[in-house]
């Protein structure tokens, strides 16, 4: 098992996982997400292709969209 | 420096005896140009404070009726404003709460081909929309104008703003397109508990005046989200992107267009 951080929170997971993967693993659609590993944003075209490695830091960043309605 | 009279030394001097407003910082908030887009869910907290602030000059634009539906959240309007136009019923309050307050209405949508002349006039921008095309617009126009802006969303419990001033790391440094429609719900579509609603329009509204006094640091590059069934808060880094497309080295949107606008179809009542 690897640690990694998401969202701040420590998490051990079975390496090889591509960024994809990691966020099904969370039931998130990976449309409705943006990420940043390590601090730098990585566009949605490459989760299919990213992989995790040990350490990173990913930062789940959410659309929200509500307001006026 | 300008007169107040002694109902305004009165009616601001909960501001006033902050160090980091004073007689001073009141001015500021006076003097203050601010464009609220949407007077819905956001808008009316936003605009009900910076009203009862004393914010000079404010500009509302939303192109929607008050609806029943509406009320649960949307404090600004009453009742008995049902079918009455949202920019409307949101000047007759900001006029009851504070007469010194100039409002300017529009209802309109906010579009492409009006954004940047509804934007010149104004000091700082709120976003209180709920559309993605109209988010995505809004972070276009202010970042291609230089305008200041703060960003807000909300949907169920959870809630997300920052703030962009000219420079700083922008909505699409952290969203780089809108999502694929209907991949993201909107409150119409999955609700929202209706007290978000105020505790992320008066972010809005704090870091609005933040910005009109210069007191604090205003939240830029930095991304706040809450959740309000844990009430736990999470403010996430965000730096400039180089490959941004709109503020980053090789900016592919370089003017507004409303083709994103047409591929959406996410604003279903």
């Amino acid at each position: 098992m690897s640690r990694i951080k998401v969202n701040d929170e420590l998490r051990e997971v079975t390496l090889p996982i591509t960024l994809t993967e990691l966020i099904q693993q969370d039931n998130i659609v990976p449309d409705m997400v943006s990420v940043q590993i390590n601090g730098t944003l990585l566009e949605r075209a490459k989760y299919d292709d990213t992989a995790v490695s040990e350490g990173d830091e990913i930062d789940f960043l959410f659309f929200m969209g509500g307001g006026s309605l | 420096m300008m007169d107040f009279t002694p109902d305004q030394i009165e009616r601001y001097s909960r501001h006033i005896l902050l160090q980091d407003v004073g007689v001073e910082g009141q001015e500021k908030i006076h003097n203050g140009k601010v464009l609220v887009i949407g007077a819905g869910g956001l808008g009316a907290p936003v605009l009900m404070y910076l009203a009862a602030a004393g914010v000079g000059s404010i500009g509302i634009i939303d192109g929607d009726v008050v609806d029943l539906s509406n009320l649960q959240r949307q404090i600004i309007h009453f009742t008995a404003d049902v079918g009455k136009p949202k920019v409307l019923s949101a000047k007759e309050k900001i006029q009851a709460i504070n007469p010194d307050v100039n409002v300017t209405t529009f209802h309109d949508l906010f579009t492409a081909a009006n954004a940047f002349d509804l934007i010149r006039d104004y000091d700082f921008i709120v976003d209180g929309t709920d559309t993605f095309p109209v988010k995505f617009l809004i972070n276009d126009a202010c970042v291609l104008a230089g305008k200041p802006f703060s960003h807000g969303g909300i949907l169920r419990f959870d809630g997300q703003t920052m703030t962009h001033l000219p420079g700083t790391a922008c909505y699409r440094c952290a969203f780089h397109s809108p999502p694929p429609p209907n991949a993201v719900p909107t409150c119409s579509q999955a609700g929202v508990l209706g007290a978000i609603a105020g505790m992320l329009g008066t972010i809005q509204a704090a870091e609005t005046l933040k910005f009109l006094t210069g007191a604090g640091e205003p939240m830029v590059n930095r991304l706040l989200s809450f959740n309000a069934k844990t009430m736990n808060f999470r403010t996430v880094k965000l730096h400039r992107d180089d490959n941004c497309p709109v503020c980053g080295k090789h900016p592919s949107v370089t003017e507004l267009s409303e083709s994103e606008q047409a591929a959406c179809d996410l604003k279903k009542h």
